[in-house]
């Protein structure tokens, strides 16, 4: 009976044998359960998406976008100049003007209630093509990435008619054209954010993919076309820096919507400065996830490895610096290792694939980068012992132990599969290191002490807060950041009032 | 196409000897032999009550005859089911029983399926006009009263995932509590559909209703019980779980005390004529003995129905939400 | 325990559990977890050798009111080989019967390997006097059973009488002598995911060899979550002492997929060691031929009909 009294048998005592350890080893495997690509069709080749039609640039520029898993050649893509920035936002203000602003917001919805159900029924193309072009698992894709992105448009769709609700009496009134550019780590989804409510709201669009991954972009551009969206209310500009930049600094747009990092945000800013145009950004972020003595420490673990490791850390909400209540460091260091043991790395089609390709070599160079910065720096680091497979950008699951707040890993965003690990001892510790950042997106705190929540995510400056929980996202949520994460919102009712003049 | 104003009547018809036929005559209809021998004979629908997601004959086995003339497949006269008082309380019950399983659904989830309602709906849209048609409404009048239905159900389908951020409030408390008041459902509401428009009148009641949550008993329109019928068909084929809408057919008068009785029913809804003053003051007496949050109305102008602002909205959903206020320390 | 110091009536016992506080359990990620877990896909190789695998996992079971000898030597014969036409199919790892039943299993098993498990301890309530509990743990023993499947005394251990559950399962042990003890939570009454882990805790803290989540009288019976629970108690003390306790999902547990399941939330959470009937156990007995026809389905491409299959 000794044993038991002697305190929370999930805890093990100080000086616990290594030997204990845990075999993760080869008893039984799981075969390759690969999803099959073959009737899926990429086209060799993608025009530009411009007042309903498929235009070729008139640079004609093409690039290529290549599937990072296998460096291979997937498709070559349009890369629009400056003429033809001006040609789609020339289409947005003719749809905007001539169909999409005149439309009774109730007929509006049911055009993006079809976009949302066409999305349901090719979601599995849509998944297969997210992960060949981006290298995010297909399991992401299929669970995640495309079923949030229907429910961005079925929810968007239902306010398109309600706008008069949303603003507690004021009457809403659209912006004109939308000048909207997105990142590479969710290039679906992050299309259905910036692209439903914009149209819920009476704005017509013009969205410039990232260059890495354009390919579900210009599918979603073929939904519109196949759900008969008035010509020019959606328009589709792929490109690099360059097209983005004439999109931001074209006169003819009303509002530009970014999601990226905040070096290039802070650009933005300064070009949209001194115009009429509205302005909303999402930028990077470095939150911490804090796990308390009390926790559900087995159920942190997992928070801690979604946190972290959810579409190879790419995504800027990711919970990359995790700050463990002293008395629980080891306990969770182990849990963790043991975790990680069980992550399987490799070709993204397969269903089992836990963790999938960086998404391009530049991004993988940053995160070797950084990664030696903070071996360097002294910091202890732990990476999962797997395979890597000889061709295409991979990134073992890694953590870091014994980094100080100083450290590059501690303050940078890496944007990969790397968790920078730091203690604290009392909740105003963890409180004070949680806030030492510039950045304040997101931030998870664990602990079976619900007034403790309430306290830390009063006291976090961070626009998402997760309790017992991280990486949830749903379309009546509003999301957006703090500080130099970025201001506005995205998806709830506060998210419609980017897209809105409210009188 | 003869147009015939839709006749009700209960129970069997006394034809034993009909007007103009004598007995131990030949009956004097007469139809060429070789018309009858080559004619497809047509399969009659057999029109049931909606209740736990299946069609069925009231308990009582009484019935009323619908008639109505019209291009599609029915008979000119059809016999639809005179709901009882059991009926009502097996339809409760059954509703009771799908109210908690509803309301534990995403609002999301119920978007969905609202939205797969309109899908059905729309794709339903002849059979329903030719119903209303039936019932008295030129084809036009009867087409624009489905699209106005289907248009509804769109709406409703978009607003079930917004009632929440729209009802609900942070309170700013004096202290160390954070505090918020959520919506929550009332449970089964009994629902008296207007006599007309019979498909938009009972669409714009019970969809409300159900976007919040609640489950739905309803007595159909009196005057053109078989619309409501062809609708529950699209309910039963919508993803909607059984139970959580029912639908009787029958006399509002006998079946809407129960409803306004039954202490299972949280909230009763009623549209009536405007000489039912006596029948609804006697419903919102009766549901005094349950607390029952009775809404009783005299039924709108029609255009209002139409209207966007005044069929549909804010007004039609908060009525069965019941706020619930929530206090949590906020501490270390 | 707040629950038990203060309650008036609680016997003294309880008092000795002051500091007994298992970890929290979070409802919401542990079911997200097992979903996850779930979708894990198992394919060709890895589906035959799991399947297999599973059928040498099976405790293949019958606790019926109409039990008979007939019926147990029946199914004694499909433990030993399950299916005729394929010899090289592993048998089940026990026959799980009422104590009435151990000596004709025994005898029909003879020398196959295949262990003999009785219940007792007044299955499937426990609501009888200890002696009474401990006396059919003898009885079962003595008549040869290898492993015993006793139930907690649920009632005690909702109402915060841990020292109740844990001395009656700390005199089953004793009773046990060299039998194996399977201490059965019944994980469908205790109401919540904290409630079973303290019951796991206890279990494995008094001496259990196993633990096992159901009787198979109750709903719900096993779960994928209430075993991932089970498996981190496990765990738990394995990091803290080194020692393999071993694991009994029952009831609920009727198709192929659910097996596979179950083996990836063992596989992934305990690693190798408990991927072995040793420390691994399914009670179980319609899965056995839904395990058989997958197996013919992927042998031989077909989809088989149930009826193929002999029901014991």
């Amino acid at each position: 009976m000794s044993d038991i009294t002697k305190g929370a048998p999930g805890v093990p005592q100080a000086g616990t044998p290594a030997s204990f350890a845990l075999d993760f080893g080869k008893a039984w495997e799981y075969a390759p359960a690969p999803e099959s690509p073959d009737h899926v069709k990429i086209a060799p080749k993608y025009e530009l998406f411009i007042g309903g039609k498929w235009t070729a640039p008139q640079s004609r520029k093409y690039f290529d976008t290549v599937n990072p898993a296998t460096e291979q050649k997937l498709a070559e893509v349009a890369e629009a100049s400056a003429a033809d920035v001006d040609a789609a936002v020339a289409a947005a203000r003719n749809a905007f003007e001539k169909y999409w602003a005149k439309m009774p917001g109730k007929e509006r919805a049911k055009y993006i209630f079809r976009i949302a159900r066409a999305i349901q029924e090719k979601a599995r193309e849509l998944a297969i093509v997210e992960t060949m072009d981006g290298g995010k698992p297909i399991k992401e894709s299929r669970d995640f990435d495309i079923p949030t992105a229907a429910a961005h448009f079925f929810y968007h769709a239902g306010w398109a008619d309600k706008l008069d609700y949303a603003f507690h009496g004021r009457k809403a009134r659209p912006l004109g054209v939308a000048g909207q550019i997105i990142p590479w780590n969710f290039p679906f989804l992050m299309a259905a954010w910036k692209i439903a409510p914009a149209l819920a709201c009476g704005n017509t669009v013009v969205l410039k993919p990232a260059e890495t991954t354009p390919l579900t972009a210009l599918l979603l551009a073929q939904i519109i076309e196949e759900c008969e969206l008035p010509p020019g209310v959606v328009n589709i500009v792929t490109g690099a820096g360059a097209t983005g930049a004439a999109l931001v600094d074209h006169a003819g747009v009303d509002k530009i919507a970014f999601t990226g990092s905040t070096a290039v945000g802070k650009r933005i800013q300064r070009a949209v400065a001194g115009t009429k145009k509205r302005l909303t950004l999402e930028l990077g972020g470095k939150a911490a996830n804090i796990v308390f003595a009390d926790a559900p420490i087995d159920q942190a673990i997992e928070g801690i490895v979604s946190g972290i490791f959810f579409n190879q850390g790419h995504v800027c909400c990711a919970g990359s610096r995790l700050l463990l209540e002293e008395s629980v460091h080891d306990v969770v260091i182990r849990k963790l290792k043991d975790r990680m043991a069980t992550m399987r790395l490799g070709d993204p089609l397969d269903k089992n694939t836990d963790i999938g390709a960086i998404n391009s070599k530049p991004q993988l160079e940053r995160i070797k980068e950084l990664v030696a910065s903070g071996e360097l720096e002294g910091a202890e680091r732990h990476s999962l012992a797997c395979a890597i497979p000889e061709k295409g950008y991979w990134f073992p699951p890694t953590f870091f132990t014994n980094a100080g707040q100083a450290f590059r890993i501690a303050r940078e965003e890496i944007f990969g599969p790397v968790l920078t690990i730091m203690t604290f001892r009392t909740p105003d510790e963890a409180i004070e290191k949680a806030n030492n950042t510039m950045y304040g997106l997101s931030a998870g705190v664990w602990t079976d002490k619900g007034s403790k929540i309430f306290h830390m995510a009063t006291q976090l400056k961070a626009g998402v807060v997760w309790g017992d929980t991280f990486n949830k996202f749903d379309p009546s949520s509003p999301f957006g950041g703090f500080k130099e994460s970025g201001f506005g919102r995205e998806g709830g009712r506060q998210g419609l009032g980017a897209y809105v003049e409210v009188e | 196409m003869e147009k015939k104003r839709t006749q009700v009547e209960d129970g069997a018809p006394a034809s034993a000897a009909a007007p103009g036929v004598k007995t131990g005559e030949l009956a004097v209809r007469d139809v060429p032999a070789a018309e009858v021998a080559s004619a497809r004979v047509r399969v009659n629908k057999a029109y049931k009550m909606y209740v736990g997601g299946a069609f069925v004959r009231s308990e009582s086995g009484r019935y009323t005859q619908v008639h109505g003339a019209g291009a599609g497949a029915d008979p000119e006269t059809v016999n639809v089911p005179r709901g009882s008082r059991k009926d009502v309380r097996d339809a409760v019950l059954v509703a009771k029983n799908a109210a908690d399983k509803w309301a534990a659904r995403s609002a999301y989830n119920r978007g969905q399926i609202l939205y797969r309602l309109a899908e059905v709906t729309e794709s339903r849209t002849p059979e329903l006009v030719e119903s209303l048609v039936r019932a008295g409404a030129s084809p036009a009048d009867a087409a624009r009263e489905v699209a106005a239905a289907v248009d509804r159900t769109v709406f409703y389908a978009g607003f079930c995932d917004k009632i929440s951020s729209l009802f609900s409030s942070h309170n700013p408390v004096s202290g160390p509590h954070f505090g918020f008041t959520i919506p929550n459902p009332m449970g089964v509401v009994g629902v008296v559909a207007p006599d007309a428009p019979s498909l938009l009148g009972l669409v714009s009641t019970i969809l409300p209703i159900i976007a919040t949550s609640n489950v739905v008993v309803a007595t159909a329109s009196e005057a053109d019980p078989r619309t409501a019928i062809v609708w529950s068909e699209c309910l039963a084929t919508s993803d909607l779980p059984g139970g959580v809408v029912n639908i009787l057919t029958g006399q509002v008068a006998e079946l809407a005390p129960q409803l306004a009785k039954h202490r299972e029913v949280m909230a009763f809804d009623g549209t009536f004529g405007s000489k039912a003053t006596e029948l609804r003051a006697e419903l919102e007496r009766l549901g005094a003995d349950s607390v029952k949050r009775v809404k009783t109305r005299s039924n709108l102008p029609l255009g209002e129905w139409f209207d966007d602002r005044k069929g549909q909205g804010i007004a039609w959903v908060e009525r069965y939400i019941e706020s619930k206020t929530v206090w949590h320390p906020v501490g270390v | 325990m707040t629950t038990a110091l203060f309650k008036r009536s609680a016997p003294t016992r309880a008092s000795r559990f002051p500091l007994f506080n298992p970890p929290p359990v979070d409802q919401v990620a542990i079911e997200e977890r097992v979903a996850n877990l779930a979708k894990r896909s198992i394919k060709k190789a890895s589906k035959v050798a799991g399947l297999k695998l599973s059928i040498s996992m099976m405790d293949l079971t019958t606790l019926e009111g109409k039990d008979t000898e007939g019926k147990v030597r029946q199914l004694c014969r499909k433990a030993v080989r399950p299916l005729d036409s394929d010899s090289e199919l592993p048998s089940c790892a026990a026959i799980c019967v009422y104590p009435n039943f151990v000596r004709i299993a025994k005898d029909a098993l003879g020398a196959s390997g295949v262990k003999v498990a009785s219940v007792a301890t007044a299955f499937p309530s426990g609501q009888s006097p200890l002696e009474i509990k401990l006396e059919d743990v003898r009885r079962a023993v003595e008549f040869g059973a290898d492993e015993i499947d006793m139930v907690i005394d649920r009632g005690a251990m909702l109402s915060g009488d841990y020292g109740k559950v844990f001395d009656e399962i700390a005199a089953t042990k004793e009773a046990c002598g060299p039998a194996h003890l399977k201490v059965i939570l019944e994980t469908g009454e205790l109401g919540s995911y904290d409630v079973v882990r303290k019951a796991s805790d206890l279990a494995i803290a008094a001496g259990g060899d196993f633990i096992k989540t159901s009787t198979g009288k109750v709903q719900p019976a096993a779960t994928l979550g209430v075993t991932l629970v089970m498996l981190e108690a496990i765990r738990d003390h394995f990091y803290a002492t080194g020692t393999r306790i071993g694991m009994k999902p029952a009831g609920g547990v009727r198709t192929a997929k659910q097996a596979l399941q179950y083996l990836v939330v063992v596989k992934e959470t305990l690693g190798d060691p408990w991927l072995s009937p040793d420390l691994f156990r399914f009670g179980a007995s319609a899965l056995l031929n839904d395990v058989l026809m997958q197996l013919e389905k992927e042998r031989t491409g077909l989809y088989q009909a149930s009826e193929d299959f002999s029901k014991d």
